[in-house]
């Protein structure tokens, strides 16, 4: 395993700890949207979470991370709380952006989470000016842009990366190449499938990651935030992973088999690479790491709890925030 | 209606080898609300297929494939995704036959579903029409029910202009009045909701009387032509509800005449107010009709907000807030 060595055990067990408050939290936001409680669109983590873990410890405070509609785990990784994240997604005012985002839509000033974003690849160019802010400023903060296999083929995402690469912006490119954009496999709607490649012609040098090995996450994330911060400007990853669940609540998952689901899950995932290895590793055992469990649950029931006792906002809510009340 | 555009789709590709339709999910996954279902499987995948996620891009293709001669209909997979294509909507699509002098056109179909009422928050319920209506060149299409989906869409494709083919998606499944907290009636039961087999047309630009009436007009298309069906009902108001169909170019003889026989008008439409087509119908009512009007005309659109995640309810402007308007302007 990439890095192992150097890593403190305490550390490995805080990114399965994360990691697990993304699966726990996941699933029972799975469960409120079948009870009803969860309205419109969400879109879940589920399978990818070392990703958003092992970049997350590349950074320190004040770096900046934005994203894509699948954003649940980026926000708990971020350290925003899962009831706040809860709460938006059952439309109650205890949530982010006061139930007015939704799923897709929260952020985060405190924790430097630029959102949550619906419209695919925008997040991208976001992002790109949010680093040029960073290096206006010399505050030597870097920005992680997030999005999907899917984005990766929207226009704006070159004219990002030319103008990225340009002017040796401060940020990472991160593409979460689940090797689906819907219903779309990578195959069927890329010329060029090895995305980490795709930054070639705009000199931004690309590297193709194990997105399930949070440790081998961890490690190029430091390379290319260390890169940044020296004035190296935009890196790409392409973080080879793969989301377990549907698209959406609302996919019936036919262009995939059971057979292709389940072999990642019994062969690569995420959490269970990590907990074996800790065991292995005589890191954590089997104590320790339930104790790890029933701290998880703690956190997910009472996100829970508070995601449907926090009241729905006001009406007036509804006119608020859309000019300056200036 | 999802069968009845399927239906139009199928009927136009069997009919002309010119026509082919693509989008985000549209071949082997057959769209998805479902639309093109069937259709690579028919017709192969150089007639159905899938295309990558960009609108900017495949807009444009169409545009190119259009000025060859092609009828492509592409499907933006919902109304909130079409803006990377607006440009060339707005500077290639609609200006072509202009600054060619007619030399070059682009005969293409832009279909995408569109409108609240299903939870979507801010990226899938918007309505953009009115964006389209102020463009010079572009044809704006909403169909109400099965039977106008499919033969508008028929002559959507069939027309040499571009058209922007709006799919109020709250009433795919079947026509919904606003009442969301009752279970929803199914298409099966209306009675446009039976299409004709095989191929006919709706002429663009003619709206249709759903309901004659003699105290009020309304003006009405998409997912609120049975918002204000329900309204009159329940207000047991007289009102006469036109379906436009096609706002623009706007039937406007239709319109004229029913204003000028009630002598009141209300305009019901979903997309937010200022600057909404709304404003477009009131001017030109007033334009045509001042002297027969007997009140100000009325709106009732969604707030000028963008579409909130909660409060659905609050922005949609369902049948109560229709019904307080027909009232205000009979007192009026
Ligand atoms: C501009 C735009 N086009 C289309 C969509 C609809 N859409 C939402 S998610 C998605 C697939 C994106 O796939 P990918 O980028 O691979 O991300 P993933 O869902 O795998 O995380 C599509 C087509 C959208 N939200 N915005
Ligand atoms: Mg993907």
């Amino acid at each position: 395993m990439a890095g192992l060595l150097t890593i403190h055990p305490e550390v490995l067990l805080g990114f399965y700890r994360d990691m697990l408050l993304i699966r726990r939290f996941e699933e029972r936001a799975g469960q409120l949207y079948g009870m009803g409680l969860i309205g419109g669109f969400c879109h879940l983590y589920i399978g990818q979470e070392a990703v958003v873990v092992g970049m997350q410890a590349a950074l320190e405070p004040g770096d900046q991370v934005i994203t894509g509609y699948r954003d649940h785990g980026h926000m708990l990784a971020c350290g925003m709380e899962a009831n706040g994240v809860m709460a938006e997604l059952t439309g109650r005012v205890g949530g982010y952006s006061r139930g007015k985002g939704g799923s897709m839509h929260m952020f985060s000033r405190e924790k430097q989470f630029f959102g949550g974003h619906g419209i695919v690849g925008a997040q991208v160019s976001l992002g790109t000016g949010l680093a040029f802010a960073n290096q206006y400023r010399g505050d030597n903060r870097v920005c992680l842009a997030y999005f999907g296999d899917g984005a990766a083929n929207q226009g704006q995402v070159y004219e990002s990366f030319n103008m990225a690469s340009l002017w040796k912006l401060p940020v990472i490119y991160i593409v979460e190449n689940n090797q689906y954009a819907m219903g779309t496999s990578v195959k069927r709607s890329s010329s060029e499938t090895h995305l980490h490649k795709r930054g070639g012609s705009f000199n931004i040098i690309g590297e193709e990651v194990d997105g399930m090995d949070v440790v081998a996450v961890r490690d190029a994330g430091l390379r290319a935030v260390a890169k940044a911060r020296a004035g190296g400007g935009p890196t790409l990853l392409e973080m080879k992973t793969y989301r377990y669940r549907g698209h959406s609540m609302s996919d019936p998952a036919k262009y995939r088999t059971r057979e292709e689901v389940d072999a990642v899950k019994e062969k690569s995932d995420p959490l269970e690479m990590l907990r074996k290895r800790l065991m292995d590793g005589a890191i954590a055992d089997e104590a320790a790491l339930k104790e790890i469990d029933r701290e998880v649950r703690e956190i997910v029931a009472e996100s829970a709890r508070f995601a449907q006792e926090s009241p729905e906002p006001p009406e007036s809510e509804l006119f608020a925030h859309i000019y300056s009340e200036a | 209606m999802i069968q009845a555009l399927n239906s139009a789709l199928d009927v136009m590709m069997a009919r002309d080898p010119d026509v082919l339709t693509f989008g985000e999910d549209v071949g082997y996954f057959g769209g998805v609300f479902r639309v093109t279902e069937g259709l690579q499987q028919r017709y192969g995948a150089t007639r159905c297929f899938d295309a990558p996620i960009s609108e900017a891009g495949l807009v444009a293709a169409a545009i190119g494939m259009g000025a060859y001669g092609l009828r492509p209909v592409v499907e933006i997979q919902f109304a909130d995704y079409i803006y990377p294509a607006f440009d060339q909507i707005v500077s290639e699509a609609a200006r072509l036959r202009y600054r060619s002098a007619g030399e070059f056109t682009s005969p293409i179909t832009i279909r995408t579903p569109y409108g609240g009422g299903i939870y979507g928050g801010q990226t899938h319920s918007q309505s953009p029409e009115a964006l389209f209506a102020h463009v010079a060149g572009l044809k704006v299409v909403i169909p109400s029910t099965p039977h106008d989906a499919k033969g508008l869409l028929i002559a959507a494709i069939e027309e040499d202009d571009p058209v922007i083919f709006l799919e109020p998606k709250r009433i795919y499944n079947g026509p919904f009045d606003g009442h969301h907290d009752r279970p929803i009636e199914p298409w099966s039961r209306h009675p446009a909701g039976e299409t004709p087999e095989g191929y006919y047309r709706i002429p663009l630009g003619q709206a249709a009387i759903v309901r004659s009436g003699s105290a009020v007009t309304v003006l009405a298309y998409g997912t609120m032509v049975h918002v204000a069906l329900a309204a009159a009902l329940e207000s047991g108001i007289d009102a006469e509800i036109l379906d436009l169909r096609t706002i623009w170019p706007v039937d406007i003889e239709a319109i004229v005449a029913s204003v000028k026989k009630t002598g009141r008008c209300v305009i019901v439409h979903e997309a937010t107010r200022t600057s909404g087509f709304g404003a477009e119908l009131a001017a030109l009512v007033q334009e045509h009709c001042f002297y027969h009007l007997e009140a100000p005309i009325a709106r009732v659109t969604g707030w000028d907000t963008p579409y909130p995640h909660v409060f659905e309810w609050e922005y949609f402007p369902g049948p109560a807030r229709v019904g307080a308007a027909l009232r205000r302007v009979l007192e009026g």
